[in-house]
């Protein structure tokens, strides 16, 4: 095993025939970190993690692992292990044979091959399994000797690519406190790709979040939720309310937009010109209804749809001048029922629309975003 | 099955039927069942009593004579000192290729094509242009001569060789199909897989791919050796038809079509069929021992 202390990626990109799936990615990753690459379908996730791993040779960029460039290594050299998403177990090999595979092909002796495999098989509770074939097993099963197999040598680096992603939403649930448990207590330095937003916010320590192949953020936790770069991570990260709005006033970093006949009041997030075209971001957690005494960015509506999620309600509601808002609430609120929604100013982001296409595409006759 | 206890009733009779594989699906067999009885079964039960019922002495006195006799019996031998390794050679041959070419890559279908071209000329035109290639006066030999590198023609027509070079030339493009598919029924994954665990390309092929391959291979064998040890145009064209190459097909188209003697010709047939289920039988009891699951491949 080659630990290192730092993992530089430097401007890699992949282009298959004309069209780049992966653009300039700068990232550098420390050793313990556990980093999510988190980003719609298509967006290069998976190539991402291949040029990683050595499976995908890079059309630009290097990879340096320390002072070692390491970008022009086979795989077989890398010593990363990975994940699969479809768990590319070796269907001709017991549970037993699968963990051990990395351990025989660095030619261990026979005495610490058997004992670190019947560590890692204890570590993902498999004990009752190892005399399988992978076709005898569960996903949730197949995904442990999976994760098994991959951590058994002491990679410096795992690699996982939506290892979850097969699984029942409870089973999915359990695996991320698992994969998150094995992270600390092993020690691994760890790149995870999903497209789950909430996933990699539990597990990841730094979110990198591509789009078209672009980085668009990189950073923790918190500040994806909180504070996304642009728009489109805005829209990724889960606020679902996004509306087309203009400028009236900027003071600060805090804006007034005009949005479909309101005035809304929120955060400035980027150079915004006065009258230039905005987009609104709120999170429908975010929006108040009926709150009490003079609310700011107040709005009246008509709820539309409700969804019965336990404690809260998903609701739509439309407001008068047609804007469609999505919210959660814990109030009892029933289809047809007038309300007062509310907002508050901080918790309203002010991006700058930028002129892209899906920006026109998301717009419907109502002038309502989406 | 469970689930049945005394108290319950028991499933449908048409559930207890689907669970050992019997349902409507199986009208589909049909045509197959036909086909078989009729072009199978039939010929195969008619020889077999025909070789019971020799022109002179017992049931099996036509077996005993085949066996009495060292030319005739030395035919089996002959036959399978051609057709086995022409079989394994060729699939032999074919593994590297098809491993080689079982990605995507330009020029791909050419390439298929080319190989596969023997398959289209049939065992009379190979022999043509072996006699035309190989004999005595073919351009291999004049390269030999004229580069002084041999004194006189190197024989690889009209004997063992020839015959040979004929079952490769039409065996190989069905082998090297097979082992393509089954090659490419085996998920690409699974050796990415291998790799990132520290496996280079030989450990690759040999733990990954060559165990998962290996019924593909045991079948791919069978089939090819099935074509060889039939052998008959080649053995006659590019062959020594009175020695060397005096092949079990041979032996029977003499008895029944020099000789007229039938029941002995089917006798002779029986004994070719059984060799070939003995070799058969010994390749799948071989191959019974890999693992012959899913290889999670789109094949
Ligand atoms: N072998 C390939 N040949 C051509 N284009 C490819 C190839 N592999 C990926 N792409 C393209 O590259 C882009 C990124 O693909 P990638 O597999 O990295 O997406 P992803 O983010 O992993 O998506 P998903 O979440 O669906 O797995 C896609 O537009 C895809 O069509
Ligand atoms: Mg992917």
């Amino acid at each position: 095993m080659s630990a290192f202390s730092q993992l530089r990626l430097d401007g890699v990109s992949r282009r298959f025939g004309g069209q780049d799936a992966l653009t300039e990615l700068d990232l550098t990753i420390e050793t313990g970190e556990f980093i999510a690459l988190l980003g719609p379908s298509g967006c290069g996730k998976s190539t991402a993690l291949n040029c990683l791993a050595g499976l995908l040779p890079l059309t630009q960029g290097s990879i340096w692992q320390d002072e070692r460039r390491i970008d022009t290594l086979p795989p077989e050299r890398r010593g990363f292990g990975m994940v699969f998403q479809s768990y590319a177990l070796f269907p001709h090999l017991t549970v037993r044979a699968n963990i051990a595979f990395g351990l025989r092909m660095r030619r261990l002796p026979k005495e610490e091959t058997r004992r670190r495999t019947e560590e890692a098989v204890r570590l993902v509770r498999l004990e009752d399994h190892v005399d399988k074939l992978p076709g005898q097993l569960s996903g949730g099963q197949q995904q442990r000797v999976a994760i098994a197999r991959a951590v058994v040598f002491e990679p410096s680096l795992v690699l996982m690519d939506e290892p979850l992603s097969n699984l029942d939403a409870k089973l999915r649930l359990e695996m991320r406190t698992e994969i998150r448990r094995l992270h600390q207590s092993l020690g691994l330095t760890t790149v995870y790709v999903t497209h789950d937003q909430e996933e990699a916010l539990s597990l990841a320590d730094r979110l990198v979040v591509l789009r078209e192949g672009r980085v668009q953020q990189i950073g923790s936790p918190r500040e994806l939720h909180t504070r996304p770069a642009n728009w489109h991570v805005a829209d990724f990260m889960g606020y679902r309310n996004l509306w087309r709005g203009r400028v009236e006033q900027v003071d600060g970093t805090r804006a007034a937009v005009e949005s479909s006949g309101h005035r809304l009041l929120g955060e400035a997030i980027g150079d915004l010109p006065a009258r230039s075209d905005v987009m609104v971001a709120v999170r429908p957690e975010d929006i108040r209804v009926d709150g009490p005494g003079e609310t700011p960015n107040a709005m009246s509506a008509t709820i539309e749809v409700v969804e019965y999620q336990g404690r809260e309600l998903a609701a739509e509601a439309r407001t008068d001048s047609g804007q469609l808002v999505h919210l959660r609430t814990e109030q009892r609120v029933a289809p047809g029922d007038q309300v007062k929604l509310s907002m508050d100013p901080q918790r309203l982001l002010v991006y700058p629309a930028g002129a892209t296409r899906e920006t026109d595409r998301l717009v419907d006759a109502s002038g309502a975003v989406r | 099955m469970s689930g049945s206890g005394p108290g319950r009733p028991l499933a449908h009779w048409q559930h207890r039927l689907a669970e050992r594989g019997i349902d409507r699906q199986l009208w589909l067999l049909v045509p197959a069942l036909v086909f078989v009885i009729a072009l199978f079964l039939y010929p195969f039960f008619y020889g077999l009593t025909l070789s019971f019922q020799p022109t002179d002495g017992g049931p099996l006195s036509d077996y005993a004579r085949f066996f009495s006799d060292s030319y005739e019996r030395g035919t089996i031998w002959i036959t399978l000192r051609i057709a086995l390794p022409a079989a394994l050679l060729n699939v032999l041959a074919a593994v590297p290729i098809a491993y080689r070419m079982r990605g995507r890559f330009r020029g791909k279908r050419l390439v298929t094509t080319l190989l596969v071209v023997p398959i289209t000329l049939g065992t009379v035109l190979t022999a043509q242009g072996l006699l035309n290639f190989l004999g005595p006066t073919g351009w291999f030999n004049r390269i030999l001569l004229a580069g002084n590198l041999v004194d006189e023609p190197v024989r690889l027509t009209h004997n063992y060789w020839g015959v040979f070079f004929s079952l490769v030339i039409t065996g190989f493009p069905f082998a090297f199909l097979l082992v393509l598919s089954y090659l490419s029924g085996i998920d690409p994954t699974l050796e990415r897989a291998a790799a990132t665990l520290g496996a280079d390309w030989r450990r690759r092929f040999t733990m990954i791919t060559l165990p998962l391959l290996m019924p593909g291979l045991a079948t791919t064998f069978c089939l090819t050796f099935v074509l060889a040890f039939s052998v008959f145009p080649s053995a006659v064209l590019v062959g020594n038809p009175a020695g060397e190459t005096r092949v079990i097909s041979l032996a029977a188209y003499q008895a029944a079509y020099e000789q007229y003697d039938y029941p002995y010709a089917s006798a002779i047939a029986m004994i070719m069929g059984f060799v070939e289920l003995v070799i058969i039988a010994l390749v799948l009891a071989a191959r019974s021992r890999f693992y012959t699951g899913s290889t999670g491949g789109k094949g």
